[in-house]
């Protein structure tokens, strides 16, 4: 009997970041999901926000939360961290019941919103629901001797409502890395922004960020960075500033993906496997 | 015998036309209501088909607090309706080489990154004439997927009140027709038999039988005429 | 900053402060400028005001705040709101600040797309800094 999971990808999950959907959508199978994707999904707004009187920029990410209730879903998966951080602060945000009458009303071209989705990250729906000791268990490749350094960002664990995890001593990434086989490196600068989208506005504050973090994971010794924001990954590879450390940026669905047999270990990576094959 | 006149009075309605009551036949077009409360449009008309856009009209019912939009030569007056027309839309077409850019999202992207400013509020959709699902289209552009922009937007007509009302200001129709140029270009099925008969065309195959058609009397032309293939129903 | 502040009932209960109130949902009275927010900012190099300055400049009612460059290079992190011992989230307060400039019609950071960028890019930096 497989379990059906209800998938909302996100606008850079079909675009830059197909390799990710892949690879996370065919490891999910291999461990018993059968994954729907969202049908008529909206960009999520990539950023939440912050003013207490914006109504608008709710719209779109209750519209998606619309879409799956539709289904009589309760539960939507999403791989992007910034669209887990938008969409379930959002679903937050219409837990007050005024935001959440005003919102409906707005759209009165869709049935109301009720409440009640629940937004999860795939990093929460591998440890919490398939657990370490299923996940070890399905690895078919152990990654051992390859070195990854997790980095969260900020989408994962601020704010603390909807926090994977405690903001400042994060474990989840590190515990799925280790189930995979692999060493996992912590290094001070997982936790803390790469700029996001001042790539846009400010660059240059964006490559100085890109070179601590880089900085800091190379001096950790980690031989590659896993991630699951696109947004990330874009900064730590095309920010990247002359004389930081060129450290490889996976997404944590093709990590899973190694592990689970499914998809080719990339070449850089290959040598350092403990013991192995060429 | 005489001629018996009947006049018929037709049923009349009132239409506000910049803020002015008119009373016109029930029944009408707006745009034809427009002519018979005397105006004389230059602008804002264009084939009364339904098919150029350019007769754009966005008005209000009495009682309803919706905002609707159609095109002013494919609705019939209703009563009360409260009419403004929009003549043209303004849009800055942004310049490109069809030849140079790629048929993917960074190209929709590039030319028009406003795209990203959309706020999923659905109001394109509502305001679309062709009831055509407008903001799919835009969330198909903003993921890179052109081939279903040009599959959404097929029956476009660019009357621009998308784009009017949009508060992300994006240019609907120019996004579209874009899409529409490189899914042709690059990416629809080549009509590889289409292209086989042109070169055959070129080869002469069919010089000598065209040379004859040309050179038959009227009369000849006749019997080949009435002789013809006809498709059965 | 102003050379010069002098401190009455009206600078202090100035209208822009409960607009900053009305649109970040703090209270900016409850900071006491420990700085940890300060501390824990990436972008605090670039900026004029430090986070824990500018919340001080909206306490005092000094509309220099109001032109400050610091909202513009916030990321919107949250490591200020998470830190805060007083629970205080100043990355609302950056946000009420960017938005009372942009409502007004105001526009500080012009960007130019010049290169492609991914959406996830796009979409974030016309939410935050345009109107």
């Amino acid at each position: 009997m497989r379990a059906t999971l209800l998938y909302f990808p996100g606008c850079a999950l079909k675009d830059q970041a197909k390799n990710y959907e892949r690879a996370t959508l065919s490891a999910l199978a291999t461990l018993g999901y059968e994954v729907k994707e969202l049908p008529r999904w909206n960009c999520c707004g990539t950023v939440y926000s912050l003013a207490q009187d914006d109504l608008m920029r709710h719209v779109g990410p209750v519209r998606n939360l619309i879409r799956a209730q539709e289904l009589g879903e309760t539960r939507v998966l999403t791989l992007c961290a910034m669209c887990y951080n938008t969409l379930s602060r959002s679903a937050l945000f219409v837990q007050n019941p005024e935001n959440l009458r005003r919102i409906n009303a707005f759209m009165d071209d869709e049935e109301d919103y009720q409440g009640g989705v629940r937004v999860v990250h795939l990093a929460q729906l591998l440890l919490e629901e398939i657990g370490e000791e299923k996940l070890s268990q399905a690895v078919v490749k152990p990654l051992s001797g390859l070195r990854f350094g997790a980095y969260y960002g900020c989408t994962l664990l601020r704010p603390k409502e909807v926090a994977v995890d405690h903001p400042d001593r994060p474990e989840v990434l590190e515990r799925i890395i280790a189930a995979l086989g692999a060493e996992a490196v912590a290094f001070p600068e997982r936790t803390e922004c790469c700029g996001a989208y001042l790539t846009v506005t400010r660059p240059d504050i964006v490559r100085e960020r890109v070179s601590e973090i880089l900085l800091s994971a190379g001096r950790a010794g980690a031989q590659a960075l896993l991630t699951s924001c696109p947004l990330c990954k874009f900064n730590l590879e095309e920010r990247r500033p002359l004389g930081a450390p060129k450290i490889p940026v996976f997404y944590l669905g093709e990590a899973l993906a190694w592990a689970l047999g499914i998809e080719e270990i990339p070449e850089e990576l290959r040598k350092s496997l403990a013991g192995v094959m060429r | 015998m005489d001629e018996v006149q009947v006049k018929v009075k037709p049923e009349m309605v009132t239409v506000y036309i910049m803020g002015q009551a008119y009373q016109v036949p029930a029944g009408l077009t707006i745009l034809k209501a427009l002519e018979y409360a005397g105006f004389r449009l230059v602008r804002g008309v264009g084939c009364r088909g339904g098919f150029c856009g350019a007769c754009a009209t966005v008005y209000r019912l009495p009682g309803d607090y919706r905002l609707y939009a159609d095109l002013a030569c494919q609705t019939t007056v209703k009563d009360g309706m409260y009419l403004a027309l929009l003549p043209s839309t303004p849009a800055e077409r942004r310049p490109y080489d069809l030849k140079k850019v790629r048929p993917a999202g960074e190209t929709l992207l590039a030319l028009y990154p406003e795209l990203g400013r959309c706020v999923a509020c659905n109001t394109c959709t509502k305001s679309c004439p062709q009831k055509l699902e407008v903001m799919d289209a835009v969330q198909a552009a903003l993921r890179g997927d052109v081939a279903k922009v040009a599959e959404l937007t097929f029956d476009c007509l660019s009357c621009g009140l998308c784009t009017m009302r949009c508060p992300a200001e994006i240019p609907h129709y120019h996004v579209w027709q874009l899409a529409r140029r490189l899914y042709g270009a690059y990416l629809a099925p080549k009509a590889e038999h289409l292209h086989r008969r042109v070169q055959e065309i070129a080869e002469g195959k069919f010089a000598a039988d065209l040379d004859r058609l040309v050179r038959l009397s009227q009369e000849e032309l006749r019997e080949l005429y009435k002789a013809r293939e006809i498709e059965p129903e | 900053m102003a050379g010069e502040l002098r401190l009455s009932r009206e600078t202090l209960e100035a209208p822009f402060v409960k607009k900053v109130e009305e649109l970040s949902g703090q209270n900016p009275y409850a900071c006491y400028q420990c700085g940890k927010c300060s501390a824990g900012c990436l972008f605090a190099e670039h900026m004029d005001f430090l986070p824990n300055q500018v919340l001080r400049l909206v306490q005092l009612g000094d509309e220099a705040v109001l032109w400050a460059k610091a909202p513009w290079v916030c990321a919107a992190c949250l490591a200020c709101a998470v830190r805060c011992p007083k629970g205080v989230d100043i990355a609302r307060v950056m946000e009420a600040l960017r938005q009372i400039a942009l409502r007004r019609g105001v526009q500080p950071v012009e960007f130019k797309v010049d290169r492609p960028y991914p959406q996830i890019a796009l979409v974030g930096a016309y939410r935050k800094v345009t109107p």
